[in-house]
């Protein structure tokens, strides 16, 4: 227990950054994301062609590949990303692959008379999507998002293979200078889980008030 | 409000709409084939004929949710060429024009179900005709009240009843301010006991002059409300007439047929017709 309590700063610094990863790219990949499925179901056969290209390279390559491709693969050409950016970069790219399905399914979820309906008033394009069909896609959408932040939260720890100080890192750290692995990762396990249980806890209550005008 | 009761003559220059030969396809299926149909200011023209004769696709060319493949429609001053690929940004400018001159009202209702009755109502003038939300608010509540729902106007779609629905769907339709309300089969998927009170608002907005082309079986409705039925089968309009007129006395054997199915569970109507103190739509109204 004295070990919590000496390393205790280290590790909560270690889970500011965890979450700061996760949170970061969660939002991105959500932005990204949601234009690649846009992209997706587009009448443009290049953009539907690039976000269908885009998707299947994301997803069909390990994470950890992208993160040192970004890390250390990228200097190569003459770009050097720091460490916490570089985790940041690839973990956005990587979540907004899985994230354009899940909106792309909310997307196609909507049913096709609320489009009409919302062409027959003149809507412009933009706004409809806004106003009319992000509120019921989301909801839809809202389940699997929310697993894949929580999958994204776990992701992050892949980071510390590029020298970010996150969870898994400090822990594994804690515990070479200690030879108290077992206290260390169950410390950091816990961490994780605690913070997903907040993101599942925040889900639900999301979901009850997207679910609400449905009642 | 009552100025407009003379319908014009189809092919004046005041007619809101004004379509000829439409044609329209999906794949191999010709549905429309060379339709035309003229209607004037404060006109109610009912259509009806059997399933899959076209007449949803017809009354979807109207406001372009349905691209025909050639033909001319054109509505509230605004005239789209169907068929050339030309000047696409042009048109796109004339579509939106044209469906802000006029409304629709869906089968389905289509009500946007994340959004309250007054929600829905509101939504058209607050993105569309970018009303501030205030006086959006209260053009909704105006409307709402008239459609008789004031009272529902916090609540969600799915707490309406389905004439309900389609009542705040009018309500929103009107909130367009349009010139002309487009309606497919609005009672179709109601109830029996629930197409009166959709009928009497439609009945309503007819009295007070608005344009109306409107898909359904609802005989009555015709006869008392329109001032022409259009009768289509198999892509073409195969016959019209003033309602009391084709409704008695159908000249085609397909009209013949078509009537005796949806006059089916109706009483019989004497072969001579509407007898001379048949009272007008505007007394049947009030
Ligand atoms: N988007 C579409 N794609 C392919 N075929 C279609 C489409 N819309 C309509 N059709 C076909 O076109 C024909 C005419 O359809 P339409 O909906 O206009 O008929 P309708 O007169 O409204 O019939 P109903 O009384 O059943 O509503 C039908 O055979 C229908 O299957
Ligand atoms: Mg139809």
């Amino acid at each position: 227990m004295d070990l919590i309590v000496r390393d205790f700063p280290d590790l909560l610094r270690a889970m500011g950054v965890t979450l700061l990863l996760g949170v970061v790219s969660f939002v991105l990949g959500c932005i990204l994301g949601a234009l690649v499925g846009l992209a997706r179901i587009s009448r443009f056969r290049l953009l539907k062609g690039l976000a269908i290209a885009y998707v299947s390279v994301f997803r069909g390559t390990p994470l950890l590949i992208q993160i040192m491709l970004v890390y250390y693969g990228l200097p190569q050409l003459g770009i050097l990303i720091e460490p916490i950016p570089s985790a940041i970069l690839a973990l956005t790219l990587y979540a907004a692959a899985y994230l354009s399905e899940n909106f792309r399914a909310g997307i196609i979820a909507v049913d096709r008379g609320q489009w009409e309906a919302a062409h027959s008033m003149g809507m412009p394009y933009w706004r409809m999507l806004r106003r009319i069909v992000a509120p019921q896609a989301i909801r839809v959408a809202l389940p699997p998002i929310g697993s894949r932040f929580i999958a994204l939260m776990k992701d992050t720890s892949l980071a510390s293979a590029v020298t970010v100080v996150e969870l898994t890192r400090a822990a594994e750290t804690i515990g070479s200078s200690t030879f108290r692995y077992m206290e260390a990762f169950l410390v950091a396990a816990a961490a994780y889980w605690l913070i997903n249980t907040a993101l599942s806890l925040g889900q639900g209550a999301l979901e009850r008030r997207l679910g609400r005008a449905y009642a | 409000m009552n100025t407009t009761d003379q319908p014009g003559t189809p092919g004046r220059t005041d007619s809101p709409i004004h379509i000829s030969g439409l044609h329209k396809r999906f794949g191999a299926l010709e549905v429309l084939k060379g339709v035309d149909l003229t209607v004037a200011r404060g006109e109610v023209v009912v259509v009806m004929g059997p399933s899959g004769s076209g007449k949803t696709t017809l009354i979807r060319c109207m406001n372009l949710l349905e691209e025909p493949d050639a033909g001319t429609v054109a509505v509230c001053g605004c005239s789209v060429e169907c068929g050339d690929r030309a000047r696409r940004r042009e048109r796109a400018r004339q579509v939106r024009e044209i469906r802000h001159r006029t409304a629709m009202v869906f089968q389905q209702f289509n009500l946007f179900p994340h959004l309250t009755a007054l929600g829905n109502v509101a939504e058209g003038p607050l993105s569309v005709r970018r009303m501030p939300r205030a006086d959006a608010e209260a053009l909704a509540r105006r409307l709402l009240d008239r459609v008789g729902l004031a009272d529902k106007a916090a609540e969600y779609p799915a707490r309406l009843s389905g004439g309900q629905k389609q009542r705040v769907a009018i309500a929103r339709a009107l909130a367009m301010e349009p010139e002309v309300v487009l309606f497919d089969e609005p009672t179709s998927a109601l109830d029996p006991e629930l197409h009166a009170e959709v009928l009497q608002v439609m009945r309503e907005l007819a009295r007070d002059g608005m344009t109306m082309v409107v898909v359904t079986h609802e005989v009555e409705f015709a006869r008392e409300v329109s001032d022409r039925v259009v009768f289509m089968d198999g892509g073409v309009v195969l016959e019209e007439g003033p309602p009391r007129e084709f409704l008695s006395r159908p000249a085609h054997p397909r009209a013949q047929a078509f009537l005796r199915l949806v006059a089916h569970d109706l009483p019989e109507q004497g072969a001579d017709g509407d007898g001379p103190d048949k009272p007008t739509r505007w007394e049947q109204a009030s």
